[in-house]
């Protein structure tokens, strides 16, 4: 494993008027590594992969990629960079084709009569491939259906094949097992590793302990928007991370701010 | 057992795509049955009557093909016949200003389209950025363009023209032609470019499209521009087959418009329809008009008609979608 994190949160916060939502929050992910990011609700999960994905600009801090500091505020630059999200709506257009989800932003085209045309035929070939490359088998009828038509599991994995796809080095999941069942769950949970090992960087967001502690190499916690602890998954147990999530009671009513 | 129930649902939804067709087909022959029994006439073979129906078709086919746009993003344009009449008025004064001979034509067809895109424009604004509800938005332009399309018209209702450049576009197949090249056209952007995919992506799923980098609130300001301008295209064939401009030329095709679209399969949630679905229902339509005169049913007829055949494909979509989700 390499040592230089691939992607590096420092020192970040943000407030959105009178709330501070994350306070002075560091977070490192290698390449090849899959670091979980758990706590509460409202801990700050969300808010601090927006700010990793671009989408909002820390009031202070930042974020690096190998090295490089990232334009904050620009979802299509760290796009471009090579940091995919992956919502929990998958954010696919559900009346297209697997392949027009794929290159959706980014059609191929082709020239006909010296027209640009969309490329259908190469949106097809790269979807068998995609999913070949996730080892997921789709029909070939329905490959060319509407993905509304997949299943949920099979729908995931597109949303995550399209990111492999378009080279992510960093891959940002929020909550990818919460509308599957429990088969999909797994599957989902093996394309995963399987990325992993191909050397890609993983950021998960998730409640379930169960998959935090089947996959993630390391588990960062964040409680009311602050760091509350990091443990490598290996070394530390269920209740201790659920500890950390929410924290002493007792210590939190007497330290109120 | 398992193999012939799913060879069914196939059959059923290859009877629900196709069914447009099928329908256009067996009206086609009841109406010949009709005709030849009855008159001993044919109703197909007569050149005067299949002119009659495409060009009946034609008119409200123009404001389907902008109305396709739309209602794939999941819109919808109601101020579509008011700004066709808008136009027809528009181009009857251009080509009257300055006395005979007027503007030269070219000079007031651009002019006419570029009037009409203005409320297509602000249709756009109003809802992709101000995210007004497009029922709401283009219901407010339907009144904004029928009372400029009246002003614009001054006292009378109607504001002739006589110029002959004019009326040659809107004699004999003319408009036929002219509405089937543009149909071929917007066809072709609808399902072979960038424009196309985008304006299906965005009825699919908005917020997908957006984070797939596409610029949702300029694409749908382009939409409803596109379909102002098709408006625009319907009013000056209207001028140029009746020599005179109306405000109202367009009133009763709007919902001929949304007719066509819905029945060639297009659904209102967005997301769906093609323009060969709208080519198919515009010419349901007129064929169901043309052929209850040509039998010689009471007129009024014709709108039970059209109108129970809209309720009846829509029913069909909603049983295809069940069929899609089950299978």
């Amino acid at each position: 494993m390499i040592d230089t994190p691939l992607l590096e949160v420092r020192g970040v916060s943000i407030r959105f008027g009178g709330v501070q939502a994350l306070r002075n929050v560091d977070l490192g992910v290698r390449a090849g590594e899959v670091v979980a990011l758990a706590g509460d609700n409202g801990a700050g999960k969300s808010t601090l992969i927006k700010i990793v994905s671009g989408v909002y600009t820390p009031t202070a801090g930042e974020v690096r990629l190998r090295g490089e500091p990232l334009v904050a505020g620009d979802p299509q630059a760290v796009r471009a960079r090579g940091i995919e999200t992956i919502y929990q709506d998958l954010a696919l257009a559900d009346n297209l084709d697997v392949g027009s989800n794929i290159f959706l932003g980014r059609e191929p085209m082709r020239r006909l009569l010296g027209m640009p045309v969309i490329d259908r035929a190469r949106m097809r070939a790269v979807a068998g491939e995609v999913l070949q490359q996730l080892d997921i088998h789709v029909p070939e009828h329905r490959l060319a259906g509407p993905v509304r038509m997949l299943s949920g599991g099979q729908r995931q994995a597109i949303a995550i094949g399209r990111a492999i796809w378009w080279n992510a080095k960093l891959l940002i999941m929020d909550e990818p097992t919460a509308a599957l069942g429990v088969p999909e769950q797994r599957s989902v949970m093996a394309l995963i590793r399987r990325l992993r090992d191909e050397g890609v960087a993983i950021l998960l967001v998730s409640h379930s302990l169960h998959d935090i502690f089947g996959v993630a190499d390391r588990i960062v916690v964040l409680r009311r928007g602050e760091l509350a602890g990091e443990r490598v998954t290996a070394q530390t147990d269920g209740d201790e991370i659920v500890r950390l999530m929410v924290g002493d009671t007792y210590a939190d009513t007497r330290r109120a701010h | 057992m398992a193999t012939s129930s799913s060879a069914r649902l196939e059959r059923l939804a290859l009877v629900g795509r196709l069914w447009p067709w099928l329908f256009l087909c067996a009206l086609v022959v009841f109406f010949e049955c009709w005709s030849q029994l009855r008159v001993g006439r044919s109703f197909i073979g007569s050149l005067y009557n299949v002119q009659a129906i495409l060009l009946a078709a034609s008119a409200p086919l123009m404001l389907a093909i902008g109305q396709t746009f739309v209602i794939v993003t999941a819109g919808i344009d109601l101020s579509v016949g008011f700004i066709m009449g808008l136009a027809a008025v528009c181009v009857a004064q251009f080509l009257g200003l300055g006395g005979p001979g007027g503007l030269s034509l070219a000079i007031a067809l651009v002019a006419t389209i570029a009037v009409c895109a203005i409320p297509g424009w602000i249709n756009g604004m109003l809802i992709a950025r101000l995210g007004v509800p497009a029922f709401i938005g283009t219901l407010g332009m339907y009144g904004v363009a029928r009372g400029a399309g009246f002003l614009a018209a001054g006292s009378g209702m109607t504001v002739p023209v006589d110029h002959a450049g004019l009326a040659w576009i809107g004699t004999g197949w003319t408009p036929v032609v002219i509405t089937g090249g543009l149909l071929a056209a917007m066809h072709f952007v609808l399902s072979q470019t960038r424009f196309g995919q985008y304006t299906y992506a965005i009825g699919g799923n908005q917020q997908s499209a957006a984070r797939a980098g596409i610029d949702v609130r300029r694409h749908l300001v382009k939409v409803y521009m596109l379909c102002a301008a098709f408006a625009a295209c319907g009013g000056i064939l209207y001028t140029a087959r009746y020599s005179a401009g109306a405000a109202n030329a367009g009133e009763s095709l709007l919902l001929d418009s949304i007719a066509a679209v819905v029945i060639g399969g297009a659904s209102l949630f967005g997301g769906t329809g093609n323009l060969v679905g709208s080519l198919i229902g515009s010419l349901i339509i007129a064929v169901i008009q043309f052929g209850l005169i040509f039998i010689d049913v009471n007129a009024f007829w014709q709108f039970i008609a059209v109108g129970a055949v809209i309720v009846l494909s829509v029913l069909i979509d909603q049983a295809k979608d069940k069929l899609g989700a089950g299978s």
